[in-house]
């Protein structure tokens, strides 16, 4: 980040507006989804990529930008999940359960990070990631044996309020039915997508005020070297809580608006580690320190998670008369091969996908 | 006489053993530069990270301005006007020369705690930082990232960073170590600007002597973690024991 003037190379300047197209195309297309995939499990992916860029980004403030490593990023992703979870259970669907229930999720995020940060930021870095890393396990092993307000490992399914749900008309056609524009219904389901949408571009907004403010400069500087910042003038502590905080706040966030899309709250959906470990790929994948990363990182992750399977169920067929070939694309060995990609991903962009182009922070 | 901006009294540090810092007691006022000078690992270096607040002492106090700010943080110190330069170079590396200086500005003008507004909402800021950078002629390299810089405009960054604190209190531990001839003049010319303003209190610890006799109005001789003189430039030169331990140094003879 920070100034750029002329004397930057070309080349790196290609490369950021190759980055920035490049987001900005999957921005688009996330933007149009509906009406440019007609299925359900194309508009699964592109929610989850939304709430996940989200999840990944803040993480990124945290360990890309300040030099956080933390373990307990779907700690916060799941208190505002099952926030959000518990009071739409409870009280049944309805905006006043999501804001409820959800804020208080978001509120105890923000206590939980404000309270780990001051307790264990002053000390190393490593210390400091066990701390997040016992946190996570404790609230994963909580949520499975809190099963009368958690339901344990099944989780909770619920129904979302009235807006978000397939049975409502947005707008009404011809036939009395929800009208369809560009050969898409305009019932809850769009809704529901546009819900998520919405509120995940307007908190990675948010994000990226963040680092392009006067704060974001400190939490960089506070990354490059802790013991300067402190000496000219900025509190350390302060601000690495502060960011944890912030943080915290937003995967919260992220976490209502995923329970509110899925109408299902899980251990295995928000706080699992599995989870933990795709926010990692997807910072390292995207480059850490940089926040159009994250929308490359999750996107590019996203869709081999999904896609891969498929991709090699069909060049299994297509080499089924070749010896041997078949056998390696057999999707069941699609982990194998997630593997290879991000083997390859990390070889030829070792600062990660923007990381790279954009040729960050020469060293 | 005016009264001391800056005092230690009895400051102490023990590392196991060894009294890095032992029992040093003195004050310094507005408008005077002091050179602290002493053989390698004297305690002068410690004797600074004490009073800048890197390093907490075993016993005594620091006060600046007659408050003590023993138990004071580092930057809380930054914030009541002390300022200090490192003896090894202590950028933020990755990020450029003008951000480097523009982050010290921006802690002086107490604007860390803005998130919602873009860093180009404070273009005064980066003016400053710019007015700094052409001090130490570096502007040409306000683009750069830090670590990209050579050792001697590493140095004259280091100072930059000083300098955009505004302190009352100035700090310089070997400013000019390491840079060729044709560089320092840059950063000398710099302190004696700064000593010229009369309202501020100048601390330079330097090996040449050279430097020594053309900017200090007094100087202080560190040996062992102790204080062993105190006293005008030409009173302390005379002395015995500092003609003992500058003894075989090149530059010392007076
Ligand atoms: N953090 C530390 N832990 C242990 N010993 C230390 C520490 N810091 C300094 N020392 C020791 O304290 C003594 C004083 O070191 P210091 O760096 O203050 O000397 P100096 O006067 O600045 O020397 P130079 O002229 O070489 O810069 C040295 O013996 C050094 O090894
Ligand atoms: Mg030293």
């Amino acid at each position: 980040m920070g100034a750029n003037g002329p004397s930057l190379p070309d080349r790196a300047r290609n490369g950021r507006l190759a980055v920035y197209a490049i987001a900005a195309a999957i921005g688009l297309i996330l933007a149009f989804a509906p009406f440019l995939f007609g299925d359900v499990r194309s508009q699964q992916v592109a929610a989850r990529i939304c709430v996940f860029i989200v999840l990944v980004a803040s993480y990124d403030l945290l360990i890309g930008y300040t030099g956080i490593v933390s373990f307990a990023h779907t700690m916060f992703f799941g208190l505002g999940a099952y926030g959000a979870a518990i009071a739409l259970k409870q009280w049944g669907p309805g905006w006043s359960a999501v804001l409820v229930g959800g804020g208080a999720g978001i509120v105890a995020a923000a206590a939980l990070a404000a309270l780990i940060g001051v307790l264990s930021l002053r000390v190393k870095a490593i210390f400091f990631a066990m701390v997040t890393l016992a946190a996570a396990s404790v609230m994963l092993v909580l949520a499975s044996q809190l099963s009368a307000i958690t339901n344990g490992e099944d989780g909770l399914v619920y129904v979302a309020p009235k807006l978000l749900t397939p049975a409502t008309i947005l707008f009404t056609g011809a036939d009395g039915k929800a009208a369809k524009w560009f050969g898409v219904r305009m019932d809850g389901k769009i809704a529901a997508y546009y819900f998520v949408f919405l509120t995940c571009l307007v908190l990675f907004a948010a994000l990226y005020r963040i680092i392009r403010s006067p704060l974001g400069a400190v939490l960089e500087a506070v990354r490059e070297n802790e013991i300067r910042a402190e000496a000219i003038g900025y509190r350390v502590v302060a601000y690495r809580t502060a960011v944890f905080v912030i943080a915290a706040v937003i995967a919260a966030c992220a976490g209502v608006v995923w329970a509110v899309w899925l109408r299902y709250t899980g251990p295995e959906t928000t706080l699992s580690f599995a989870i933990m470990i795709d926010i990692l790929l997807m910072v390292v994948i995207g480059g850490m320190g940089t926040m159009t990363g994250a929308v490359i990182g999750v996107t590019v992750m996203s869709l081999a998670q999904f896609y891969l399977k498929d991709l090699m169920g069909a060049a299994a067929e297509a080499t089924a008369a070749i010896p041997v070939l078949p056998q390696l694309l057999n999707p069941d060995r699609w982990l194998f091969w997630l593997g290879i990609l991000f083997i390859l991903l990390v070889y030829f962009f070792p600062a990660g996908v923007a990381g790279t182009l954009m040729k960050k922070g020469t060293h | 006489m005016a009264a001391p901006s800056l005092e230690t009294k009895d400051l102490t540090i023990r590392f196991g053993g060894h009294v890095a810092v032992n029992s040093v007691s003195c004050a310094f006022r507005p408008g005077e530069l002091t050179a602290i000078v002493g053989p390698n690992g004297a305690g002068k270096t410690t004797w600074f990270n004490l009073v800048s607040g890197q390093l907490a002492p075993t016993s005594g106090a620091i006060f600046k301005d007659g408050r003590n700010i023993t138990r004071l943080p580092a930057s809380t110190r930054a914030g009541v006007g002390i300022g200090r330069a490192f003896q090894l170079t202590n950028l933020f590396p990755r990020l450029s020369v003008l951000e480097n200086v523009r982050l010290a500005v921006q802690a002086r003008a107490g604007d860390g705690w803005r998130p919602w507004r873009s860093v180009g909402a404070f273009p005064h800021l980066e003016k400053k930082a710019m007015a700094h950078l052409a001090t130490v002629r570096l502007e040409d390299a306000a683009h750069v990232p830090a670590a990209a810089l050579s050792h001697g405009d590493q140095r004259k960054l280091e100072v930059a960073l000083l300098a955009a604190m505004d302190p009352d209190i100035f700090m310089f531990d070997e400013p000019t170590a390491g840079m060729s001839v044709d560089e320092a003049p840059v950063i000398l010319d710099l302190i004696g600007a700064i000593k010229a303003d009369r309202s501020k209190t100048v601390l330079l610890v330097e090996h040449k002597m050279s430097v020594v006799r053309a900017l200090a109005d007094r100087i202080v001789v560190l040996n062992n973690g102790e204080l062993v003189a105190d006293g005008a430039p030409e009173n302390v030169m005379a002395l015995p024991i500092v003609r003992e331990i500058y003894l075989g140094v090149a530059d010392a003879a007076p």
